[in-house]
């Protein structure tokens, strides 16, 4: 616990969760989760579905609300003061698995939106801005069709984008690639691995161990609402600890 | 042994009586013989009825002169509707000012046509207009003041009466129907007791009901020199009653909504309001959009329940003039012209529908 305490003091951390849980009625989903996440640091958390590993990082953000312990996301700790959270949520983006792009806007209106009535910057920068990380995703020839009309990989790539145009500090992925089509999964793991390549906070929930090894500083494994190991991709992979954990990679990497 | 493919097949044209009025007529009305029998015994029902009706309403009806002895054909009496159209149009509004009513119409459709159309870049200006000036405008032109002659309440009627119920009633319900249907799906339980309680109570009791207590328990509860007028009373009813419907209907366009939509406007950092006004009420209208007029549709068509709180409507001042003893036994002529002026009215709207409908499509969803 001396670890825990000496990280708890770390106050230039990104994100810190001490002692965190979290119960859905009475079922216990997350039990006492402790993290530190330093300023650009990659950290990809997997485990088996149910283990917990998205409700976690949606606690970040406050999507799901924690009822015990502490979770300070850039120094702010997250209470039920409306103004923090959204403070937090202005800081920290977030790509999820069904994309959530707004269908009833075009790409470009999908990443102007949030600047403009959150940051309140003027339409015109805004577009600029918006247009510069389309390029960055690279489709920027999409700017002015709307969500139905683009492919699985293209929507995700749009997802990313709009977060990227608030300028968060930190990016929360939750399974970005598991409902793409296997040709688009890697347009998107490119898009995510450039990004991490210029020192973004990341928090990757994903089962795609191969960027795990590539961008990963950290692997953290989950099982039924705890963390059970963590530790530097090489490690973690080539020796792992736990049994849970042996046998979860055993599984995925069968046919790997 | 690979079997390869090098060479594309070239592009064809499908076959031809698949295609071209032909193949239409071929693949929708005689794919069979029992859809030829079928197709040719519903175009002679359907030549039997039309052919009835234009003659009665057209061939065969009278539309000049001034009496009922003008009327000697065997065909509809349009006379009877022509003699007394400017009291159908107006009820008892002094004909001197009824151009105040004509004006307030052609503002309206300008407006209505401003918002409504595409023709403005922006709807910005046309709306102020149409939703904050007008009604002053109209409040203004049809009761009087500024000069202009006062006209009581009790002196409208007709299509006239009609509309302004209509329009009036349209107007409320939709705004606080919204904020109904999103305080019914508060997490505030207060703010939720409230709006269900008011749905319930509101959507389990006949229009009917309504506009009798409105217009007649009302008062009665009121303290002694509070007094609203009729046309005043009639419209909260009509409102609040249209509300409760537009509430439900605009909550199952919130309910279609995906989760997702409000966690991905969560997670950029737009607050309740935002989310609700950006994201998700602009697609759950979208969707709602059928709903919402079918409602306005029913709408239209209840304001004929006011006659029972004695305003004459479009409906009641045609069917009073049955009972002129000049123009008596013609009922049918006064039904079949106020069921096709509703449904002018009616058919506009789901056309316009339509149209919106179309207009909003953005592709597929995901």
């Amino acid at each position: 616990m001396s670890e825990a305490a000496m990280k708890q003091a770390d106050s230039n951390a990104a994100i810190q969760l001490v002692g965190m849980h979290k119960w859905y009625g009475d079922f216990h989903v997350l039990r006492d989760i402790n993290l530190t996440v330093e300023r650009g640091e990659r950290i990809v958390v997997c485990g088996p579905s149910g283990s917990g590993k998205s409700t976690m990082i949606r606690c970040i953000n406050r999507l799901e609300e924690h009822q015990q312990g502490q979770i300070i996301v850039d120094g702010i700790e997250l209470t039920n003061d409306v103004k923090k959270i959204d403070e937090i949520r202005r800081e920290v983006g977030m790509v999820f698995q069904h994309f959530n792009l707004f269908p009833h806007l075009t790409v470009l209106e999908n990443c102007t939106l949030a600047p403009i009535w959150v940051r309140k910057i003027p339409k015109e920068e805004a577009i600029a801005t918006a247009m510069k990380y389309l390029e960055r995703v690279k489709i920027p020839e999409q700017a002015n069709k709307y969500p139905g009309q683009l492919s699985g990989g293209q929507q995700q790539r749009v997802a990313i984008a709009r977060s990227l145009c608030m300028n968060p500090r930190i990016m929360l992925f939750d399974e970005p690639t598991s409902a793409l089509d296997p040709e688009m999964i890697s347009e998107v793991l490119d898009t995510m691995i450039s990004l991490a390549e210029e020192g973004m906070t990341m928090i990757v929930v994903t089962h795609e161990m191969g960027f795990a090894k590539t961008v990963a500083d950290r692997v953290i494994f989950m099982d039924a609402g705890e963390i059970i190991e963590q530790a530097p991709p090489e490690e973690f992979f080539d020796n792992p600890q736990s049994e849970r954990t042996k046998l979860f990679l055993s599984q995925i990497l069968h046919n790997a | 042994m690979a079997i390869v493919k090098t060479e594309r097949h070239p592009e064809m044209p499908p076959p031809v009586t698949q295609t071209g009025v032909i193949g239409w007529l071929r693949q929708n009305l005689f794919s069979n013989w029992l859809s030829s029998v079928l197709t040719i015994v519903a175009i002679y029902i359907a030549w039997q009825a039309m052919s009835s009706l234009i003659s009665y309403s057209f061939i065969n009806a009278n539309f000049v002169g001034a009496t009922k002895e003008d009327c000697t054909g065997t065909g509809a009496c349009w006379v009877f509707i022509k003699a007394r159209f400017g009291q159908n149009m107006y009820g008892f509004y002094p004909e001197d000012e009824r151009w105040r009513v004509n004006i307030g119409y052609v503002l309206g459709a300008v407006g209505l046509f401003l918002v409504l159309s595409d023709t403005m870049k922006s709807k910005k200006l046309p709306a102020i207009f149409l939703f904050v000036i007008y009604p002053v405008i109209c409040f203004v032109l049809f009761s009087g003041s500024f000069g202009l002659e006062v006209v009581e309440t009790s002196e409208w009627g007709g299509l006239f009466l009609t509309l302004v119920l209509a329009s009036v009633s349209i107007f409320v319900a939709l705004p606080l129907g919204i904020v109904l249907a999103l305080g019914r799906r508060s997490e505030m339980p207060v703010v939720r007791m409230i709006c269900v309680g008011f749905i319930e109570l509101v959507r389990g009791v006949p229009l009917i009901s309504v506009l009798f207590m409105a217009s007649v328990m009302l008062p009665l509860f009121m303290p002694e020199g509070v007094h609203f007028d009729k046309l005043v009373r009639a419209l909260v009813g009509m409102s609040l009653f249209s509300a409760a419907y537009m509430a439900e209907v605009v909550r199952g366009g919130l309910q279609a909504i995906p989760k997702g939509q409000m966690e991905a406007a969560n997670s950029l950092g737009l607050g309740y309001w935002q989310s609700m006004g950006l994201i998700i009420l602009p697609q759950a209208l979208k969707i709602s959009i059928p709903a919402i007029v079918n409602t306005f549709i029913g709408l239209f068509k209840d304001t004929t329940l006011v006659s029972i709180v004695g305003l004459l409507d479009l409906l009641s001042v045609v069917k009073a003039g049955t009972t002129d003893k000049n123009w008596l036994g013609l009922a049918t002529e006064a039904y079949v012209f106020v069921a096709a002026m509703f449904w002018v009215f009616c058919f506009g709207m789901s056309r316009y529908s339509i149209w919106l409908e179309n207009k909003l499509h953005t592709g597929h969803k995901r």
